[in-house]
């Protein structure tokens, strides 16, 4: 049924959903602004043509308001804000001041505001006030149009129900489409923070922006598939994908109806036990939707991306940037940011020689940056210089010894140094603490707990290094199993030593969430849970429904359990009958993997 | 007639897009005009794109002067509207 070359594109997800149907590309290209000089006579015809074109975008944005459907109301300030920024003296005044003193024609001296405007707006830290330049271009836009007598090609112009596919859409464009045709759109550029994510979320239609080249992919009337939950946009998919992805809609269609409506509340236990849960992150990107999922943190702040996608090492300026923007954004929630957690094998140029025959047990992580020192003290200092902006908070992988932490800790403390004599802000109390991943690390928790001031228990990793498993190699995988009883008793364990020594112990692995795990991790004590952001608003809900006195007794069963299997099935019935949607959920979160 | 006020930011979002727009709709029902100083920044109330790159975030304190005929009215509706965080929800 499909013609033409399948193709996959990644961008990010600004709304969740899934969509199948047929392209329908909008041109957005921007305009190319002429520059002529005009005759001094000329100067009151040119101001009088471009108040005009100015008059003429308030009344489409007007009408585009009239037309807003009931359930956009609220959204009505956007296009408000559009009209002011239309007569605002920055760009109103100071188009018609260009236009007089430089006698040059309406829409370069347009131009010119405009820039001067956005040359303002780039050195606004804050990003959420920064990206309304993205407003400020559409009105210019606009204004542009109007005055080159381009139509504006208003996107309520749909002839049949299709996905929108353009460069940009103004949220003017976004307010005006018919919800009755347009089933979802992506566009080349944006971002999640933009005024058309957030209208497209409020329409409830996918969307995934920021694919880059998707008008130059996909030509009008491809079939299209659009998965708004994780970005990937699949143009000519075959007869697979498409039942594929019918299948995976009616599941989440399901569910989602059931909890996102209540991610941004707390998660409390029946029995008043509040439970912090916080989202494990990678890019810069994926932090503008957390807090709408409900994360409460940024549990698990993954940095290795920067450092791959990298020829070299990236600088302490560029690390510092990207950790200063997340502290921003989550603040006053924690950022905790793990540090590098690779080995010298996964990088270009100078370390790329190295050989290990078994890499997992070799030099990575806290090893491998206590090694090479200058990588990891650069690291540490972008960290220590964003923790001035936000609640910024450093986790150091792989511990098997106090001594590195010891080393670790006088690095630290070096580096503040250093910023005192340079005069340059950070917290003096920034938080460090550990993940404990390595077996060993669990045994001497108690000694530990002295040079640290939290520990976090990766479980990935310790499940691995405890039943000595390589997860990637396929013969021995099945072994692998968070409901094996040394991996309870180690979590027990931890949990036990963090009320011992007064650190708060929070968990960061998959385990954390995982709607079978996480019932009798919180009955073992555990209080702060990070994880895949998008499984956020289901375990919130989960633990609504549970009760920890309820659990209390059940857990005493099951340490004394001797196998895995006793324990698992015995979470499950229990859970079936406290929380009968569990498998539903379970499917949506394996459906992840 | 000359108003001068010192205000405090006290909304979690701090003046963003929509208080800044709120400011704006305030300065345009009255007679009077209205300045916001923030260290040597000084701007006009009547520009929202100004009120943006003033860059506010919670717990800004701002020196006000209103100047007009409706200088004492304009000032008192700021202050209520800064004093109720923009009716933002918290």
């Amino acid at each position: 049924m499909s013609v033409g070359k399948r193709i996959e594109l990644k961008g990010i997800p600004v709304s969740p959903g899934i969509i199948i149907g047929k392209a329908h590309i909008i041109d957005r290209s921007k305009i190319k602004v002429p520059l002529r000089k005009i005759d001094k006579k000329d100067v009151p015809y040119e101001i009088e043509r471009f108040k005009k074109a100015v008059e003429t975008a308030k009344n489409q944005l007007s009408e585009l308001k009239d037309r807003l459907p009931d359930r956009l109301k609220e959204h009505a300030f956007i296009l408000d804000s559009h009209m002011m920024i239309l007569n605002d003296s920055m760009l109103y005044d100071a188009t018609i001041n260009r236009i007089k003193e430089k006698e040059i024609n309406a829409e370069w001296a347009l131009k010119e505001s405009f820039e001067e405007i956005k040359n303002l707006f780039s050195q606004i830290e804050d990003p959420y006030i920064s990206e309304r330049i993205n407003d400020v271009e559409n009105v210019v836009q606009r204004i542009l149009r109007n005055l080159m007598g381009h139509t504006q090609n208003e996107i309520f112009d749909i002839g049949e129900k299709s996905i929108v596919v353009a460069q940009d859409l103004s949220p003017a464009d976004t307010a005006g489409l018919d919800a009755k045709k347009v089933m979802g759109f992506i566009t080349d550029g944006g971002g999640i923070t933009s005024h058309t994510a957030i209208l497209a979320r409020a329409l409830e239609l996918p969307a995934i922006m920021g694919l880059c080249h998707a008008t130059n992919q996909i030509e009008d009337g491809n079939i299209l598939i659009v998965d708004g939950d994780t970005g990937k946009v699949i143009v000519n998919p075959d007869d697979d994908d498409i039942l594929y992805y019918r299948d995976k809609r009616a599941q989440r269609e399901r569910l989602r109806s059931f909890v996102l409506k209540e991610a941004n509340k707390p998660a409390i236990t029946l029995d008043g036990h509040r439970i912090r849960v916080m989202a494990n992150t990678e890019f810069l990107n994926e932090i503008y939707g957390l807090k709408e999922l409900g994360a409460e943190g940024i549990g698990l702040y993954r940095t290795e991306f920067q450092y791959l996608s990298h020829s070299g090492i990236p600088t302490e300026e560029e690390l510092f940037k990207e950790y200063k923007k997340a502290a921003q954004v989550m603040a006053p929630d924690p950022v905790i940011i793990r540090t590098l957690d690779i080995g010298g094998d996964k990088f270009k140029g100078e370390f790329s020689q190295i050989n290990e025959t078994n890499p997992a047990l070799g030099l990575r992580a806290i090893r491998f940056c206590l090694k090479n020192i200058h990588i990891f003290r650069s690291q540490l200092k972008a960290i220590l210089m964003a923790s001035a902006y936000g609640n910024v908070q450093i986790m150091l992988p792989l511990i098997s010894s106090v001594d590195e932490v010891l080393e670790a800790n006088k690095i630290i403390n070096d580096i503040k140094r250093e910023l005192n004599k340079e005069n340059i802000a950070y917290n003096p109390d920034t938080k460090v603490g550990i993940i404990l991943e390595v077996p060993s690390s669990v045994m001497i928790a108690d000694l530990l707990a002295h040079h640290v001031d939290f520990f976090s228990i990766g479980t990935n990793d310790l499940i691995q290094y405890t039943l000595a498993i390589d997860r990637t190699n396929k013969e021995v995988a099945y072994l692998y199993d968070p409901f094996h009883p040394s991996i309870i008793r180690m979590i027990k364990e931890i949990i036990k030593r963090g009320k011992e020594y007064k650190i708060p112990v929070s968990i960061c692995g998959e385990m954390a969430g995982d709607p079978l795990c996480v019932p009798l991790l919180i009955t073992l004590g555990m209080r702060q849970l990070s994880m895949n952001p998008r499984i956020i608003p289901f375990i919130k809900k989960l633990i609504r429904s549970i009760s920890v006195k309820e659990l209390k007794k059940d857990v005493k069963k099951i340490l004394s359990f001797n196998t895995s299997e006793e324990i698992r099935s015995y979470m499950l019935v229990s859970m079936k009958e406290l929380f009968p949607e569990i498998d539903a959920i379970g499917d949506y979160f394996y459906m992840q993997g | 007639m000359e108003v001068k006020k010192k205000l405090k930011v006290k909304n979690n979002l701090g003046l963003h897009a929509r208080s800044a727009a709120m400011i704006v709709e305030l300065v345009k029902k009255h007679n009077a005009k209205l300045y916001f100083r923030k260290g040597d920044h000084i701007i006009e109330g009547d520009s929202i794109l100004s009120l943006l790159t003033l860059a506010c975030p919670k717990g800004t304190e701002l020196e006000v002067k209103a100047v007009g005929e409706d200088a004492q009215v304009l000032m008192d509706e700021l202050t209520d509207l800064f004093e109720k965080g923009f009716g933002e929800l918290s």
